[in-house]
């Protein structure tokens, strides 16, 4: 680190002269076959400090933060714990020394208890009843409210992460690491979350934090390392940074600017929505109530919300993929579409890009060629009496490739060998090149890097100005906020009245997004209806 | 040092087309051991089996004979596999097939009924095993039951359907009381290709399947469906294909394929119906059609392998006393590695030099 910079700092400077830092890493490098997921990584963090890591999907952050909880063995380099060097032989090693790990992916059972789902983690040998009123004490004297006899399935996002990080407080961790914590929560939730680590911080631990957020971590944290494929580009103070300069730092370059098209006209509705009610197909699913929304032309809708508050049933019912009895729930182009096949709507002109990309969105065995004629073939000129025309489905992966810059090995690979960036401009490339009246898009750049972002959210503006009607779900308001003329916000199976762009404050979202209304008798109104 | 497997990027393409000669390679290794603690001469075993077989015409014809219900049933159990859909019981769609066509046979025996005899029987019998077919997959659909379970049992039920018939009402009056229908007619029976030799008609049939399932595999919307549903159910539905509708269509294809060569084995090499018509095809396709890569030529090259262990397996029990069951061993050791090697597409070994970290960690 520059000397000027570490002057400027006050966590850096003079506070830990003399001392050790609580956790550093060495050299620390990890390889996968000829791929260096870390390359060489050196870190300090201390106590009383919240450090994050930043970086793109793929730069190495889970890499290094599994290697420093023992999950997976460094390649080389080392890691070093209050100064001695350790060998981490496993998650229970590291916890045992005081490491936690609050991970992205909650590892909960549904059917069990809180209590039951604590006590499954830990490695104590302290009875049941014990465990439960510390679990209790706990999560009181943190504010993180849990009921330990609530089965999980019942409890929001927001509570289930309360729980792993209960969890991961009752072994006392000196050092806790979360990944990407508020990625599932309401702009409410996270303050909350943020008072908590504030306490931790306080109490002398130091706390590593994942996100890719910029204005979270400049809020939030003291010091901020940088990775950008598996190297370290720099540690610095993010509170002196712009988030224009850490986002240059995370991708390596400026970002283009999405751009709308000034005078986008809206025309006919493309997209209706009628009363669309819809029980789940499956235990804990969430049941549809009461949808309605009208969608025209030119115009891009988004809707908010914590992810597992109805948006992948939404999806479901508007692709058809779940069917409706009544016909007049989804009307597209003007014609009664709740109970025609997805085949059948994408001729009527719509098209689908779900959140999953591998598996859903694509056969990851599969060909891009193939991948083309697993949409193409409804309205695409693919398929001439029963025979494929390879032809065809190779041009839409040229054109694809062309249009929305999909960079691959060979012309046809497998879907599941592109990153997860350009199999996602493959994916929206795909189905733009239809020339879509409809476009429903689910998470169109969840976990893709900051370039590819970029192009996708100008090709669903360009695709707006050409007339199409654009549905994008997102959990990411910043996303919204760019893109999205009126944004919806999803809370357990209902779907708020739309808000203009320019109102949707983060505020007004959050309030939706935990299930507050805006207006109270409005909200009656709509619940009677 | 450690050996790991590693996920591959990409499929090895390589490694599918050699896998199934890995497969066989390991197996002659295996049968050699156990020639030897057999007390029998490996070398003169193995020559028995694979060499003996391919030096004279009419063995040569016979392992073409053999072949042709091997290939036909595995393009239709290959059909099913990529749709992920288990026919285990192609042996009985094989039996009820036999057992729909010879009535036919049976009951024009002795009149003068004309040419329209054998393609009656054709058609009768491919249409009766796909409706046997259709049992477990409807079972499947409606209910959710496990089409391997269900089409494995009703394996037996056609073959004491047709143990019933033969030993009771088709049962030959001149037959000095064995359990068999009488010799059928010539309008009845499947036409030689050859004078006085064993190739039949049938043979033709089945390279017309390999052919038909080529071009419907690789060049149509149908096999693009069947192909999907089976690598990735999820995208197959958001792509409008129907898994259920596949399940039906391909169990009832395999079914009539299965049907139309358990009729061409009764009307032709054997002649008339009787118990044991098959040495167990039904379940040797199940080898073929996975040693052929479920693709329809490599089940071809497969299904002509697999016969060459049928025949070779009766010269080593003439010539050398090696029990018949041997070849049932060699079979399913076969399949184990086959399977073993399938996993080489999508994995490589990889050596790993042991780091200090691993070692201490491991200690």
């Amino acid at each position: 680190m520059p000397a000027y910079q570490r002057m400027l700092d006050p966590t850096l400077n003079g506070l830990h002269s003399g001392e050790s830092p609580l956790l550093r890493t060495v050299g620390l490098t990890k390889r996968y076959g000829d791929f260096l997921a870390n390359d060489s990584i050196d870190i300090d963090v201390w106590p009383k400090e919240i450090h994050a890591l930043l970086g793109e999907n793929g730069a190495g952050k889970s890499t290094l933060v599994k290697a420093i909880y023992g999950l997976i063995q460094p390649s080389a380099g080392e890691i070093r714990w209050q100064g001695e060097p350790i060998v981490l032989s496993g998650p229970s090693e590291a916890r045992s020394r005081g490491i936690g790990m609050v991970f992205q992916h909650f590892s909960l059972f549904d059917n069990l208890t809180v209590a039951e789902n604590v006590a499954l983690g830990l490695d104590g040998k302290e009875s049941f009843k014990d465990m439960s009123a510390r679990l209790e004490q706990v999560s009181r004297t943190y504010g993180l409210p849990l009921d330990p006899r609530r089965e999980v399935w019942q409890l929001s996002v927001g509570e289930r992460q309360r729980i792993e990080i209960v969890r991961a407080l009752m072994q006392d961790p000196k050092f806790l690491i979360l990944d990407e914590p508020t990625a599932v929560l309401t702009p409410q939730e996270a303050d909350q979350l943020f008072v908590v680590l504030e306490r931790l911080k306080a109490e002398g631990r130091a706390i590593l934090y994942i996100s890719h957020k910029l204005d979270e971590v400049k809020r939030l944290c003291d010091t901020a390392t940088i990775l950008r494929g598996g190297k370290k580009v720099q540690t610095c103070n993010p509170r002196l940074e712009t988030a224009a300069s850490l986002a240059r730092m995370m991708v390596g370059g400026e970002i283009k600017e999405v751009k709308a098209a000034a005078g986008r006209q809206t025309t006919i509705p493309r997209l209706v929505v009628n009363d669309l009610s819809l029980a789940p197909d499956e235990a804990h699913g969430v049941r549809l109530e009461h949808i309605s929304f009208e969608l025209k032309g030119g115009e891009i809708l988004g809707i908010a919300g914590v992810a597992g508050n109805g948006q992948d049933e939404l999806f479901a019912a508007l692709s058809g993929e779940r069917l409706s009895k009544d016909p007049g729930t989804i009307v597209i182009e003007g014609i009664a579409a709740g109970h025609l096949s997805i085949t059948k709507r994408r001729k009527l002109g719509a098209a689908f890009v779900p959140e999953e990309r591998l598996g859903h969105g694509t056969a990851p065995r599969m060909k891009l060629s193939e991948n083309a004629l697993l949409t193409g073939h409804a309205a695409s000129g693919m398929v001439n009496r029963g025979f494929i025309d390879t032809a065809a489905t190779l041009k839409t992966v040229d054109k694809a490739t062309e249009t929305f810059d999909v960079r691959k090995a060979k012309r046809d690979p497998e879907a599941a060998s592109l990153s997860g960036g350009n199999l996602q401009k493959f994916i929206v490339g795909r189905e733009i090149l239809r020339n879509p009246a409809v476009l429903v898009v689910s998470q169109p750049t969840w976990g893709v890097d900051a370039g590819a972002a970029a192009v996708i959210r100008q090709a669903l503006l360009d695709l707006a100005t050409a007339g199409a009607a654009v549905l994008v779900t997102s959990q990411d308001l910043d996303e919204l906020a760019e893109i999205a003329d009126r944004i919806a916000v999803m809370f357990h199976g209902r779907l708020s009245a739309p808000l203009a762009a320019s109102e949707a404050t983060r505020e007004k979202l959050g309030l939706l997004m935990g299930g507050s209304s805006l207006e109270p008798k409005e909200a009656a109104h709509a619940v009677g209806a | 040092m450690q050996l790991v497997l590693e996920k591959r990027t990409e499929r090895s393409n390589t490694i599918a087309l050699v896998s199934p000669l890995i497969a066989i390679g390991l197996t002659i290794v295996t049968m050699t051991i156990l020639f030897a603690i057999l007390g029998k001469n490996p070398v003169l075993a193995l020559q028995a089996y694979f060499i003996a077989p391919l030096t004279d015409s009419y063995s040569l014809q016979e392992l073409a004979v053999k072949a042709t219900p091997l290939v036909m049933i595995a393009i239709g159990l290959s059909l099913c596999y990529l749709a992920n859909a288990w026919n285990i019981g192609a042996e009985g769609q094989f039996l009820i097939g036999a057992v729909a066509g010879s009535w036919i046979a049976v009951k024009t025996q002795g009149t003068d009924a004309g040419a329209w005899v054998l393609p009656a029987m054709l058609v009768l019998a491919a249409a009766a095993g796909a409706l046997y077919a259709l049992i477990p997959a409807i079972c499947k659909v409606k209910f959710g039951a496990s089409e391997i379970l269900t089409s494995l049992m009703l394996v037996y039920v056609a073959d004491l359907l047709l143990d019933y018939l033969v030993r009771g009402p088709w049962r030959d009056p001149n037959g000095f009381n064995f359990p068999t229908t009488a010799e059928f007619d010539p309008v009845a029976t499947v036409p030689l290709l050859i004078e006085g030799g064993r190739l039949h008609l049938g043979s033709i049939i089945a390279l017309l399947v390999v052919a038909a399932a080529a071009i419907l595999l690789g060049r149509t919307i149908k096999g693009f469906e069947i192909r999907v549903v089976g690598a990735a159910p999820r995208a197959a539905r958001f792509g409008g294909f129907n898994a259920n509708q596949l399940v039906i269509l391909t169990f009832a294809v395999s079914g009539a394929l299965a049907g139309l060569a358990g009729i061409i084995e009764v009307a032709g090499p054997v002649g008339h119906l009787q118990p044991g018509i098959s040495p167990g095809y039904g379940f040797t396709a199940i080898i073929v059609a996975f040693l052929g890569r479920l693709n329809p030529i490599g089940i071809l090259i497969a299904g002509l392998f697999l016969a060459l262990t049928f025949i070779g397996g009766e010269q080593a029990q003439i010539a050398m006393k090696i029990p018949l069951d041997v070849t049932k061993v060699f079979q399913g050791i076969l399949l184990f590695y086959v399977l073993a090697c399938d996993s080489l597409i999508l994995y490589r070994f990889k050596l790993v030099l042991a780091n200090r970290q691993v070692a201490r960690g491991a200690g």
